[in-house]
């Protein structure tokens, strides 16, 4: 009976593992099979020309930079709120208190909200101050989707740190200040953690930025002006009656893939090699 | 390193407490202290004269306050908004809980060690010297000289002298709890508080640091809890025996162990409960 019961689980766990595998293998192998033909140099070094969307020369290039604005700053931004709000809620809040708690639960469904109402969020609030779908609305739209999902994240980690350690920095005269120094390093692996995250969360969402941030054929050159992003130019591609300009929404979608992966390597790299060198 | 050792015999121990002028009191003195976890009161009017020079062992069963009493030496308990403390605290004849204290100054008096040791998350010299860092000793001769004296007073300075860049979380338990022994020390504190210091050790590591505690005590005042009778036993000069947030005998050692005065002390020493 015992047996029995541990080969259903094995095979549950792989059969689901396998699962999973084979669909985002899938996933690849499409996005590779019409991406990669057309995927050219031109594609990625290129802003569209006049009759782009109509099959004619250019590229994605304003999407491409549209989107690596946008994370940019938004996970910039997000960084520098979400770090000291963990600090607040780890070691100036009593861990078990009862604003941390709410705080926590606060983030949690923050979390859970879909990115299209941030988007129509950030879209009431520019049409309140009277902006224009801009990179700015984009950055802070993708700011808002991206803190609950960072400040969760290092607070996973911020979490397991020892009241021990707190202690013992205090106890040889350490500020408070002083303390969160040294606890910082402690949190890093927690943050490259969040970083890579958001990246994933941020870069690839359509919705956000369908009223925040527009789309133009240009790459910004300021914040108010509007952009590009790739998880739109994907969109827009793909609902083309052309053929040729729906496998180009396919070579968007590697292109997306691709940088996702190299931000994900590199973040990884970094974290790793930070906490080798400190701990 | 090499060259380093050698210009470092003439490193001078550390002085002896010079008493405040003008201050009559024992070394750590507490006046009538409660203390109150929100409505439970934890610590019942406790006085207490710590003397200075000695090993002061603080007893008693489980639960009785003995860990909460040693952290209001330290001020530790201020970062937790639901407890309350009246009475006071003089180290130095200073009112530690009074409002213009200084609580990094208190801090800096003291080196507490705790039940398990907590090496900083960094190399082992930088551990020793984060301390004196913090309190504005600058200057990478200097640091040395500290971490080369502070390692060798709690004998380790030859088993990690080779590997002082190395992360301190690479050295064993017992070395480990020396070398927060030895951060401790590196502030130059007068006091040093252990709750349970060598309860997370092996017979042999707790050995060595209940042997330093007894070549530290002509210079240090050594507040210790513990919960072996027999260490108490063994390296007390006084007892302070505590029962249900109570202080109920204090002497040293030789009265509270041979010829206690309390009924309560008699059981308990006597393995009555525990
Ligand atoms: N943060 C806290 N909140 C509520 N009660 C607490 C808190 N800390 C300690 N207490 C209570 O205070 C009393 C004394 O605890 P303390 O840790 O000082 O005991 P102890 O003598 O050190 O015990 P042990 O020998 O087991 O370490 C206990 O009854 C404990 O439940
Ligand atoms: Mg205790």
């Amino acid at each position: 009976m015992k047996k029995l019961e541990e080969r259903i689980f094995k095979f549950l766990m792989i059969g689901s593992t396998a699962l999973i595998l084979s669909l985002l293998l899938y996933i690849l192998y499409i996005i590779l099979m019409k991406g990669l033909p057309s995927l050219s140099w031109e594609m990625i070094s290129q802003i569209p020309s006049g009759g782009f969307y109509l099959g004619k020369e250019g590229g994605i290039l304003n999407a491409i930079m549209g989107s690596l604005y946008l994370i940019f700053f938004s996970v910039l931004i997000s960084l520098c709120i979400s770090v000291p709000v963990v600090m607040y809620l780890n070691f100036t809040l009593r861990r078990k208190s009862k604003l941390a708690a709410i705080a926590r639960l606060t983030f949690d469904v923050l979390f859970g909200i879909p990115s299209i109402v941030y988007g129509a969020f950030g879209f009431t609030v520019m049409i309140y101050f009277g902006l224009q779908a801009s990179l700015f609305g984009g950055i802070i739209a993708i700011t808002l989707l991206i803190i609950p999902v960072m400040i969760r994240s290092i607070d996973e980690v911020a979490i397991l740190i020892p009241n021990e350690l707190i202690e013992a920095t205090k106890s040889l005269g350490a500020t408070n200040y002083e303390t969160i120094k040294v606890v910082t390093r402690q949190l890093l692996p927690g943050i490259s953690t969040a970083v890579l995250l958001s990246i994933g969360r941020g870069i690839g969402d359509a919705a956000t930025v369908l009223f925040t941030a527009g789309y133009t054929d240009s790459i910004p050159s300021s914040l108010l002006q509007p952009t590009a992003s790739l998880p739109l130019a994907i969109f827009f591609q793909l609902s083309s009656p052309i053929e040729e300009v729906q496998n180009r929404a396919y070579s968007a979608a590697l292109v997306l893939t691709i940088i996702i992966l190299i931000l994900s390597f590199s973040a990884r790299y970094f974290s790793r090699r930070l906490s080798k060198n400190k701990i | 390193m090499e060259i380093l050792t050698e210009t470092l015999i003439k490193v001078q121990p550390k002085q002896t407490r010079s008493s405040k002028p003008g201050c009559d009191k024992p070394h750590i003195e507490v006046e009538k202290l409660n203390l109150y976890i929100q409505d439970n009161h934890i610590l019942k009017n406790i006085s207490l004269s710590i003397p200075d020079k000695s090993i002061t062992c603080i007893i008693g069963p489980s639960g009785c306050g003995k860990t909460t009493l040693l952290r209001t030496f330290n001020r530790l308990h201020d970062d937790n908004v639901d407890v309350r403390i009246t009475g006071k605290l003089f180290v130095d004849c200073e009112d530690i809980y009074a409002k213009d204290a200084e609580v990094t100054h208190i801090r800096k008096k003291m080196g507490l060690l705790a039940q398990r040791p907590c090496s900083l998350p960094m190399s082992i010299l930088d551990n020793v010297v984060y301390g004196p860092r913090l309190h504005g000793i600058r200057g990478k001769h200097k640091l040395h000289e500290i971490a080369y004296h502070q390692l060798s007073a709690v004998g380790l300075w030859d088993e990690v002298k080779d590997r002082l860049k190395s992360p301190a979380s690479k050295l064993s338990i017992g070395q480990q709890q020396r070398l927060c022994l030895a951060r401790g020390l590196a502030v130059e504190p007068d006091i040093i508080l252990g709750d349970e210091a060598t309860s997370a050790l092996d017979p042999i590591s707790s050995k060595t640091i209940e042997e330093l505690f007894v070549s530290l005590k002509d210079k240090y005042t050594i507040v210790l809890v513990t919960h072996t009778l027999r260490q108490a036993k063994r390296i007390a000069d006084y007892v302070a025996f505590m029962y249900m947030g109570e202080l109920i005998e204090f002497g040293t050692a030789d009265q509270v162990f041979n010829n206690p005065k309390h009924k309560l002390t008699q059981e308990y020493i006597s393995g009555g409960f525990s």
